[in-house]
């Protein structure tokens, strides 16, 4: 019997396990259900992209002022280029945009900072996003003070008002669904069935039939002679929505936060308001900020049905200039641009909200 | 340190604002009143603007004629009914197509789901990418596109798009042939319904019997084959006692057979292809909720993949699945309403679009839409949850 003195080198793995081939093999031909699979995957990846690519890139025309410079089978972005301005603004007055531009400008600085983990001062920064830039934004979209000129909100649209709409139904709604949250959980039978009864019935009808409501009730409701803007309608329809499903998200965190903790802060002689306050909800809410993310996209996707009340958001500005008579026959591009600029937005929104479920759960992960 | 008023009574009684039940109680009748003022301002208002614009409360004018015709009617209409029959007609239509988006969106979803989960590398990026594009893409523009960018560029009646010249599709919509069933077709529906009985019975027994021996045999083919296979040998023995109605081109549109407006083929794909990139998601995370321990020990018995999933994993991952099941279900009756938009004549077009604008009844109208919607989620969420606790775990 021989002793080995030396170390075995390590060998390399047999070529049927590592390496491009063994991959194939194991990830697409791993046998003959699986083959036919694959083949009918790539088959559907042929007979989908070809004609998609060929028609949006390819034999795509791009440049051009007027529907002539369309001239080739394929898209004619050219349409969707020469609306830009309007898919974005609305009917802003020209001269007035660098107000939007700055307002959407503070926007993406003030969510990049709550979005990137690593710079400091969140909580302050959060209450500048939720409480001061809506005011701010208020001043300078609407104008009125400090010498802007009004901007009525009938010229307001495109993509600058489903942002406003989404950003306003947002802030509306987290308060209202916080309070309502809290009553459903709370001891007092009138303030619990009261809240059960306003979350069921929010949440039991379709948003359409709200915003209906919201713009044929709501001038019945005010005093005689009174009217309401028809964008503050839609807000006030949005709002309650959207407070209603936000109630149940955060429904959810506080009921997964332990009960040792109410009890902890009420045995240190807390009062109710700051046991919530300083104990529950900012547990609470820390949790459900993946729900309350994924509410606001869905929300965002919602915006587009103030449409059929009248206002013009991004689908809205966009369906009606496909109805000009100087660009008819342009579904096809307009739906396109419109779909990817929703899908831009929401899929990086559901992305990060993805990323913080992963960040925020280690902790529990078994 | 301070005064325990409950454990020692013998101090001074706490002023009211700091006794629980009384601040409870307080503040509750402040909530009722606060309500009420609202409830009664609102309504005070509401009498008011009404009075002055001559607008009759009630909900006599459901027996008004209605005057306006509707393209797609299960029951008998025309335009001289009543707007209470425009109501019947435009829920009808909105059950049609929520039970057929239900239908479509759960097979779609349910096949995409475990798609994601596939061990192929392909089909499950291939499903991941149809969960991640129609998920993020408001359903109103899938509307629209599926019926302004796809339907109304289909060719006109005279170039239709054929499927072997029994099925159509043009600008008008999908024209289908139709069953005419003769006398002696009677038969049929009986010889299936004998079928259907004989083959609960025997699913039935099966279970019973693999319960009690062990043994089992495949009765869900059986099943199949007699439900398939018993009105198929009636059918034929009786010689076919049904002819079928192709659609013709007669001069500019079609006659005869059945047609679906493109307005309810653009919803319905719409709300089944949206839906179902949701429920997939929710039918991958129940299946991934259920412990890999599951499916090893049922590998380790050398069940095969199919059975693994059919037998072991998709049954318990049904009780994660079934609670937000339902919310899809839900939701996708409820955003059936964006019908309104392409006009297909659902509850919300016929009824809170065109009865409102005609008779001005906005708080009648509004009500009644919402009443029926409230209506729908009570009673699928009730269902669900009695189908729920069925399934559910039982632990002692």
């Amino acid at each position: 019997m021989t002793i080995q003195e030396k170390m075995i080198e390590a060998r390399p793995a047999p070529r049927s396990t590592v390496g491009p081939v063994a991959w194939l093999r194991a990830n697409l031909f791993s046998g003959p259900v699986n083959t036919v699979f694959t083949l009918l995957g790539f088959y559907l990846l042929y007979i989908l992209l070809t004609p998609t690519i060929q028609w949006a890139f390819i034999n795509a025309d791009w440049i051009g002022t007027s529907r002539d410079d369309c001239s080739r089978e394929g898209a004619c972005w050219v349409f969707v280029n020469a609306r830009l301005g309007q898919f974005i603004y609305g009917l802003y007055p020209g001269s007035e945009i660098w107000r939007v531009n700055l307002t959407f400008a503070i926007f993406a600085g003030l969510i990049a900072w709550l979005a990137i983990p690593r710079l400091p001062f969140k909580r302050w920064v959060a209450v500048a996003t939720l409480v001061g830039f809506p005011l701010l934004a208020y001043f300078l979209l609407y104008g009125g003070h400090f010498g802007l000129r009004v901007v009525e909100t009938h010229r307001w649209g495109g993509l600058m008002l489903t942002l406003v709409l989404a950003v306003v139904g947002m802030v509306g709604a987290l308060p209202i669904g916080i309070m309502l949250a809290l009553g459903r959980r709370s001891q007092m039978p009138i303030v619990k069935s009261f809240c059960v009864v306003f979350i069921e019935f929010w949440r039991g009808v379709p948003l359409i039939t709200v915003l209906f409501m919201a713009s044929v009730m709501l001038p019945l409701f005010m005093p005689t002679g009174v009217s309401v803007d028809r964008l503050i309608r839609a807000f006030i329809g949005i709002t309650l929505f959207q407070s209603a499903y936000m109630a149940e998200v955060i429904r959810g965190g506080l009921q997964a936060i332990p009960r040792g903790q109410e009890e902890a802060a009420a045995a240190l002689g807390m009062g109710y308001w700051k046991r919530m306050g300083l104990i529950v909800l900012p547990q609470a809410l820390k949790m459900m900020i993946p729900g309350i993310v994924n509410t606001f996209i869905s929300l965002f996707k919602d915006t587009t049905l103030v449409m059929i009340i009248g206002l013009f958001d991004l689908l809205g500005i966009v369906q009606a200039a496909l109805s000009d008579s100087r660009w008819l026959g342009f579904a096809l591009e307009g739906y396109v641009f419109a779909a990817f600029m929703f899908w831009v937005f929401c899929f990086s929104m559901s992305r990060y909200s993805q990323y913080l479920e992963r960040k925020l759960h280690t902790g529990h992960r078994r | 340190m301070s005064v325990r008023p409950q454990a020692h009574p013998v101090g001074p009684k706490p002023p009211f604002w700091r006794d629980r039940a009384k601040r409870a109680l307080i503040f509750q009748v402040l909530l009722i009143a606060a309500v009420a003022a609202f409830l009664l301002y609102i309504i005070g208002n509401t009498q008011a603007n009404l009075a002055a614009r001559g607008i009759t409360t009630g909900f006599g004018f459901l027996s008004n004629t209605a005057g306006f015709g509707i393209v797609q009617s299960l029951i008998d209409y025309s335009s001289q009914s009543t707007y209470g029959r425009t109501f019947v007609v435009g829920l009808l239509n909105t059950l049609l197509v929520s039970a057929l988006g239900v239908v479509a969106a759960t097979i779609i979803g349910f096949t995409v789901g475990i798609a994601r989960l596939s061990p192929n590398w392909l089909i499950a990026r291939l499903a991941n990418a149809y969960i991640e594009i129609f998920r993020n893409i408001p359903l109103l523009l899938q509307i629209f596109f599926w019926y302004f960018a796809v339907l109304r560029t289909m060719p006109s009646a005279r170039d239709s798009l054929s499927l072997g010249e029994v099925v159509f599709l043009n600008v008008r919509g999908l024209y289908l042939p139709e069953p005419l069933f003769e006398s002696g077709f009677g038969l049929i529906p009986l010889t299936l319904g004998i079928a259907v009985a004989a083959s609960i019975a025997l699913v039935v027994w099966n279970k019973r019997r693999h319960e009690t021996t062990g043994k089992r045999f495949p009765a869900g083919w059986i099943s199949l084959g007699l439900i398939l296979g018993l009105p198929l040998m009636v059918l034929v023995a009786t010689g076919v006692p049904v002819t079928w109605d192709v659609p013709q081109l007669t001069g500019f549109n079609f006659r005869g057979g059945i047609t679906i407006i493109p307005e309810f083929l653009a919803l319905w794909l719409a709300l089944s292809i949206y839906t179902a990139s949701f429920i997939a998601e929710i039918v991958r995370s129940g299946i991934q909720a259920i412990s890999h321990g599951q499916t090893e020990a049922a590998q380790a018995l050398s069940l095969p993949r199919n059975l693994v999933l059919r037998l072991v994993v998709v049954p318990q991952a049904m009780r994660v699945i079934i609670p937000p099941l339902t919310s899809q279900y839900l939701n996708l009756i409820k955003n059936s309403s964006l019908a309104t938009a392409i006009g297909y004549p659902d509850l919300v077009s016929v009824f809170a679009g065109t009865t409102l604008n005609q008779t001005g009844q906005a708080i009648e109208v509004i009500a009644m839409t919402m009443a029926v919607y409230l209506t729908i989620s009570l009673l699928v969420s009730m269902f669900m949850n009695w189908f729920n606790a069925r399934v559910a775990l039982v632990e002692r």
